[in-house]
């Protein structure tokens, strides 16, 4: 099918894209890479009167390194921060990521600020985002603001964003010393949604204890979801086989899985259970060799 | 309904054309341009019939609109073959190897896989099955096609280049 007819504006600067969307309100769109809204509109689940396309506002570009943090430029191609040295050096979890998105064709249209802002619940930046407690750079007419990951994504395809606002920027906080990182998730072929999946991190000290732990959750429920009770039992233990596994479960039990034509919510809150038991297991050696 | 002026290259060739705000680059390649070549199946961005490269990159010409293509070089599966016609590699591997049989998906996999063996010469074949994960097609059950990309990604090694 193709889109119903809408108009297209193509701003150079922020400004001129938040003017855009001040002055249409919410007949207007933010329009990034385009690989979920594109489909979106083609298949006629929504409509606009206004696309504003941000790909071409340079502000919203790049990666850049300060004060403890990496930020991603919103309109930063996924492409382009999966092959970046520094975000694969500073943000491991976020390298570790993008390479499961879509497929290498999606990869080179779609933005890091893309799949954010459209937070689809399977969709693994948000995931990471949240884990990460990452924060979101939004601009308007009004003004700047900063908006945390914990309160950015409000629900299915929702997030903190305004009518009138535009996502220029992510900053992912970056860990340092012992640590490991992994991305996993099982989907029924390499690109489709994942059922279930998992984004990790950890962080050992000096005596192999748990000094800092981040489990997100994607695929499984309405939202990206932290897995606080897993994150809970692990921070300050020695972990060994058994407390990882009982971690693991704890956290599961405590989702709200969704239940659709793709999965049942049991299945998916066994497989979460069993995607954290591997992936904290491969965290925690990985930081142990690190 | 706003209309917009594009220039763009295609295959090597100026060209311009006016198009809506909505229409997408394959549907300008086919129908403003006539290039045929590049196929639209589910027009949602799932198939991969439709694949174009776009200043050098592979991707799907359903889920860019002809606007955005302004200022920009295209290649499509016209673009793939010398000008005297010779297949490329990749073209050439999967006529050799049974890698198409109806051909409806073919151009988007001969642009897909061109693009990646320019990023990924010496695959394994757990890597080409990725590689090929964003591109369906529903007669050869895939094996024909694995071939044809191992066949292809071996004779460019040996220096028969990419081909374009």
């Amino acid at each position: 099918m193709k889109a119903a007819p809408f108009d297209y504006h193509a701003p150079e600067t922020v400004a001129e894209a938040a003017g855009l969307l001040t002055e249409h309100g919410d007949e207007a769109k933010v329009l990034a890479g385009g690989q979920s809204l594109l489909p979106m509109l083609a298949l006629r689940l929504t409509r606009f009167e206004h696309l504003v396309d941000v790909t071409g506002v340079a502000e919203m570009h790049g990666i850049s390194r300060s004060n403890g943090h990496l930020r991603v430029g919103a309109a930063t191609p996924q492409a382009v921060a999966e092959h970046d040295a520094d975000l694969a050096a500073a943000v491991p979890l976020l390298a570790r990521a993008l390479p499961h998105i879509g497929h290498f064709q999606i990869r080179n249209r779609g933005t890091v600020g893309g799949s954010l802002a459209h937070a689809d619940p399977a969709s693994e930046l948000p995931a990471v985002a949240l884990a990460l407690d990452a924060t979101f750079e939004a601009a308007s007419t009004r003004g700047t603001r900063d908006v945390a990951a914990s309160e950015f994504f409000t629900g299915t395809w929702s997030t903190a964003l305004a009518d009138d606002e535009i996502l220029v920027g992510t900053r992912f906080p970056v860990w340092s010393g012992r640590t490991g990182f992994a991305v996993t998730e099982i989907a029924r072929r390499s690109g489709d949604f994942a059922l279930a999946g998992v984004a990790a991190a950890v962080e050992l000290d000096g005596s192999d204890r748990i000094g800092r732990v981040a489990v997100g959750l994607f695929g499984v429920g309405s939202t990206p979801l932290r897995a606080a009770a897993t994150e809970a039992a692990l921070a300050g233990a020695a972990p060994d086989a058994a407390a990882v596994t009982d971690a693991a479960r704890a956290g599961a039990a405590e989702i709200a899985a969704v239940d659709d034509v793709h999965a049942t919510a049991s299945y998916r809150t066994r497989v979460a259970a069993h995607l954290m038991d591997a992936a904290l297991t491969a965290v925690i050696e990985e930081a142990r060799r690190g | 309904m706003a209309e917009h002026h594009v220039h763009c290259v295609v295959n090597g060739a100026k060209q311009r054309g006016i198009v809506e705000s909505r229409t997408t680059l394959a549907d300008f390649l086919r129908e403003g341009l006539g290039l045929t070549g590049t196929h639209l199946a589910c027009e949602h961005g799932v198939c991969g019939a439709c694949t174009v490269l776009v200043d050098g990159k592979a991707v799907r010409a359903c889920l860019m609109l002809a606007v955005q293509a302004d200022g920009h070089e295209v290649t499509t599966v016209e673009g793939i073959a010398s000008p005297d016609g010779t297949l490329s590699p990749v073209q050439q591997a999967f006529v050799d190897c049974h890698g198409l049989q109806c051909g409806f998906c073919t151009p988007g996999f001969v642009v897909s896989v061109t693009s990646f063996l320019e990023a990924n010469p010496d695959p394994t074949e757990a890597e080409i099955r990725e590689g090929i994960s964003g591109n369906l097609c529903r007669c050869t059950g895939y094996q024909g096609i694995v071939e044809a990309v191992k066949l292809a990604a071996a004779r460019m090694r040996d220096g028969a280049g990419v081909g374009q």
